[in-house]
């Protein structure tokens, strides 16, 4: 076990974990933000997904010793009010379904949004390729990352 | 429309008699209430008015959604009919998952895509009983004529007097108010809440990240558990060293334990592969996840196994066969099944001599392989059972079955088991199969303490549960006109036939055979999206789009032909479904999909089916990239009767589109020596992004009829169409799901 010292949304959070915890399960367990989710455990669907130093990251392969003082943001953090561009369009376009793998594909929506303000259909298609959606959302989550990317300007 | 009261009638009876004792609030752990806008005007006091319904004395409403929510959007679309017939505004209306609570409501369970046609009746009376309730206290209050009091979005009137007084003002008194013994129902062209589209009441919550799911449930003290099943069907625990794992950090206990022991007769929903589990208890998920990588358990071959079962009332005894299976002996076992005569499940006239006398006769046969459910959320339950109570949290389809089987497992009175129905990372089927509930149970239950059960994905994937893998060959023969004279199916699978006797083509074809077999096996399968439908569709829509090449016709006139004839001189008496809307739906897609243009270098494939009440017609257009197929557009027509939220059902049937192309081009699980060969999404091909059609266009018939469910039907019929498409594209005809190979890439 060892102390860490992680700045999350924008808060100082200190853990005591084993140095190889995932931050999926510091996240959930420790911290109780629930939000980002478990579905594979080895980065092949997208729901843990998170931002570390504002990069989209699998939060299931990411061990908490490796994060140093790099910030994260989760799901619970991406805005205040939930009013992030991403999460209105997603609202607009009504895209959940279950709902489960959404909180992963809105992280990873914003992150692609934030480097690539203006993704073409085949940049939206490769940059979400790692987040599964089993229900089949997929054409409302690309309909949604056009509608937050416009109303990014 | 006056109706009695007398359907659900125990629920209103029910509920008025707890009023002023206290409601008793369903959930106790947070993400239960979902407003449907962005008001926090919550009132000072709730007025139960029935089981369904509290009206709050600032006239805000509170609707309970009686089922699980699985992303089927029932927890929007059931309310949306109470407020329909309620009077009120949608924005007025917070929306609460019930408890399970099988005296108030019926049928508390999704499956089938019947909880919007089944409830249809209730939820309409709890809204309407309540609205008369709510006009019979203002008749009262202001001394005038029951028939006077009008209503509009959640205020009463009386024009006479020029009284009027909102929902809230009178929800004390008509709370008191006896049930009526009958209600008028709104004419459907009064409608204004249902047949628009309203936004998921959960939306706002699922894009936050808040709690809803039953892997999100935290309580004070909890452990975390996990579980570890044997390595492959067929075998058993034999033996386990849990001695260093008990000291590894964090770890409480581990132990063996059966979740249903040996003499339990097995009700219908109880489908479990391994009943003898080691368990896993510590203080963190990834200290469990680490001794359970830790633990060394030996396994042995199970010996032929009688179970005992009751289904519905039907007892019987079956029999779990030994041995490891694999999928090229399930292959050969299949094709020597196929090679032998089958049970005759139908026979209209005499079909032998139809094919003899037949002009052509073309034979063919389909296979599809078992599929696992994959929920995004692995199988979970929170359980917390102590001192003779259960409280148990999490996602499943079927709660009050499950409730019966843990009661049964644990010793403890129906009474003093809570089940609480959090909202489902998908179901597919898969949820209605709730053994991780008895298992956290049983586990919470022999440590003393809340415990969650957590599936790893692995657990999840290997544990069973599979759609079965089937096989079906068709054989058809024309007359010198190009006539349908002569229909053979013949189906089976493992362990369990796809058969639909009675369906499509039979009643349209005057020499008609169909026969099925199947063989036992020691995989569990279980319901899977649109159950034994999904593979007939895709068998029959493809066998028939060859039959109308065979026969020089366009496959939608050629069906349309078959309709024709099933409509105006059927053949037999129980065909299951109507030619009419049937055609409708193919009328429709065809005017949708502007079939009869061809557009350049586009391969289209049709097909229709028809399952769980709805009809369902789809046109899929692929374009060749790179060698590679690219599914540009699907045309989807549908007929569900009154459509309640439009565009969540349009929601629905694009996720059953995408759903259906993925699992026709990867899906498959398949297994050597008993192990499945895939335990997790870097080898189980799932459908991505990049490979969803460009745009997919839903349609509805609009009509009055009662309406049907939407979660299964538009998924059974995409198979077919996608198949069909392909042979457009390629010139070979794909028989053999899935249809495309490995790392095969879509576009």
């Amino acid at each position: 076990m060892a102390n860490f010292n992680l700045n999350i949304n924008g808060k100082s959070h200190q853990v005591d974990v084993d140095p190889t915890t995932p931050m999926l399960w510091v996240l959930r367990d420790h911290l109780n933000l629930v939000g980002t989710k478990y579905g594979c455990g080895i980065a092949q669907c997208g729901a843990c997904t998170i931002h570390l130093n504002g990069v989209a990251m699998r939060s299931c392969s990411l061990p908490v010793s490796a994060v140093g003082n790099q910030p994260i943001t989760t799901i619970e953090g991406l805005s205040e009010k939930g009013d992030h561009p991403v999460q209105k369009a997603w609202l607009e376009h009504d895209v959940p379904q279950c709902g489960y793998c959404q909180a992963g594909q809105i992280m990873n929506a914003a992150a692609l949004l934030k480097s690539n303000p203006h993704p073409t259909d085949d940049e939206i298609d490769g940059a979400m390729h790692g987040n599964l959606c089993r229900c089949g959302t997929y054409t409302r989550i690309k309909a949604a990352i056009k509608t937050a990317a416009n109303s990014m300007g | 429309m006056l109706v009695k009261t007398k359907i659900g009638r125990r629920s209103f009876l029910k509920s008025t008699a707890v009023v002023g004792s206290g409601w008793v609030l369903g959930f106790s752990w947070t993400g239960c209430q979902s407003e449907t806008s962005d008001s926090e005007d919550l009132p000072e006091e709730w007025f139960a008015v029935n089981a369904f319904l509290k009206i709050g004395n600032n006239g805000r409403v509170t609707i309970l959604s009686p089922n699980p929510e699985g992303g089927q959007n029932v927890k929007t679309s059931m309310p949306m009919i109470v407020a329909e017939e309620l009077d009120v505004n949608w924005e007025d209306v917070v929306v609460e998952q019930a408890p399970l609570n099988t005296d108030a409501f019926t049928r508390q369970f999704i499956g089938g895509s019947q909880a919007i046609r089944q409830g249809w009746q209730s939820l309409r009376m709890a809204g309407a009983s309540a609205r008369q309730m709510l006009r019979q206290a203002a008749a009262q209050a202001w001394q005038v004529p029951l028939e006077e009091v009008t209503t509009r979005q959640g205020v009463l009137h009386h024009e006479g007097s020029g009284k009027s007084a909102t929902y809230g003002d009178l929800a004390t008194a008509a709370a008191q108010v006896p049930v009526p013994e009958e209600v008028a129902l709104k004419d459907i062209k009064e409608f204004r809440i249902i047949g628009t589209s309203r936004k998921n009441v959960d939306g706002h919550k699922i894009v936050t990240g808040q709690p809803l799911f039953g892997l999100d449930v935290q309580q004070e003290g909890m452990l975390i558990a996990m579980i570890i099943h044997p390595p492959a069907f067929g075998l058993k625990l034999k033996s386990m060293d849990a001695g260093s794992v008990r000291q590894m950090p964090g770890i409480r206990d581990v132990f063996s334990f059966k979740s249903m022991q040996d003499e339990y007769e097995r009700q219908y929903f109880d489908t479990v592969t391994f009943t003898d589990l080691v368990a896993i208890v510590g203080e963190s998920t990834w200290e469990v996840l680490n001794a359970k990588k830790a633990l060394q358990v030996e396994w042995e071959a199970i010996t032929d196994t009688e179970v005992a079962v009751d289904r519905f009332g039907q007892k019987q005894t079956i029999t779990v066969p030994a041995g490891l299976e694999g999928s090229a002996q399930h292959r050969t076992q299949m094709e020597e099944a196929m090679s032998r005569p089958g049970t005759i499940r139908r026979k209209d006239g005499d079909p032998d001599r139809a094919f003899r006398l037949a002009v052509k006769v073309i034979e063919r046969s389909y296979s599809a392989p078992f599929l696992a459910h994959n929920c995004m959320e692995p199988m979970n339950f929170f359980a917390d059972v102590r001192n003779g109570k259960a409280q148990l949290i999490g996602p499943l389809q079927k709660p009050e079955y499950t409730e019966k089987t843990v009661s049964a497992r644990l010793g403890i009175p129906l009474e003093n088991i809570d089940i609480q129905m959090s909202r489902l990372g998908g179901g597919y089927g898969r949820r209605s199969y709730a053994h991780w509930l008895v298992e956290a149970a049983v586990i919470s239950q022999r440590m003393e303490a809340p415990v969650k059960l957590i599936y790893t994905r692995e657990d999840d994937m290997t544990s069973g549960i599979y759609r079965p893998t089937y096989q079906a060959t068709y054989r058809a023969g024309l007359d010198a006109n190009n006539n349908l004279i002569a229909f053979h199916i013949k189906a089976g699978g493992i362990p369990e036939s796809p058969l639909f006797a009675n369906r499509f083509p039979a009643g349209a074809v005057d020499h008609y055979l169909a026969e099925d077999w199947s063989i036992n096996s020691n995989i569990t399968v279980g319901s899977f999206r649109a159950p034994r439908s999904n593979f007939m569709a895709a068998a029959e829509q493809s066998f028939l789009d060859e039959v109308a090449e065979l026969a020089g016709k366009d496959p939608i006139d050629f069906r349309l032909e078959l309709l024709d004839r099933a409509n105006k001189n059927p053949v037999g008496s129980d065909n299951e479904y109507d030619p009419l809307r049937y055609a409708g739906v193919l009328k429709l897609v065809r005017e949708k999909s502007n079939w009869d243009q061809t557009l350049p270098n586009t391969y289209r494939g049709v097909s229709a089916y028809f399952c769980h009440n709805t009809y369902a017609a789809e046109v899929i257009d692929l374009v060749v990239k790179d060698g590679n197929p690219v599914v540009e557009r699907v045309c989807c027509a549908l007929d569900c009767g009154i459509v309640i939220n439009p565009d969540a059902a349009t929601n629905l049937a694009e996720g059953a589109i995408v759903d259906g192309i993925g699992n026709a081009f990867f899906g498959s699980m398949t297994f050597k020596q008993g192990v499945p060969d895939h335990s997790n999404f870097d080898t189980y091909r799932m459908i991505r992004m990049g490979e969803a059609p460009k745009k997919i266009d839903v349609h509805f018939v609009q009509n009055e009829a009662d309406p049907t469910g939407m979660g299964e039907p538009p998924f059974p019929p995409v198979f077919g169409a996608v198949a069909n498409a392909l042979y457009k594209a390629t010139g070979t005809r794909s028989y053999h799901q899935p249809f495309l190979k490995g790392n095969q890439m879509l576009g």
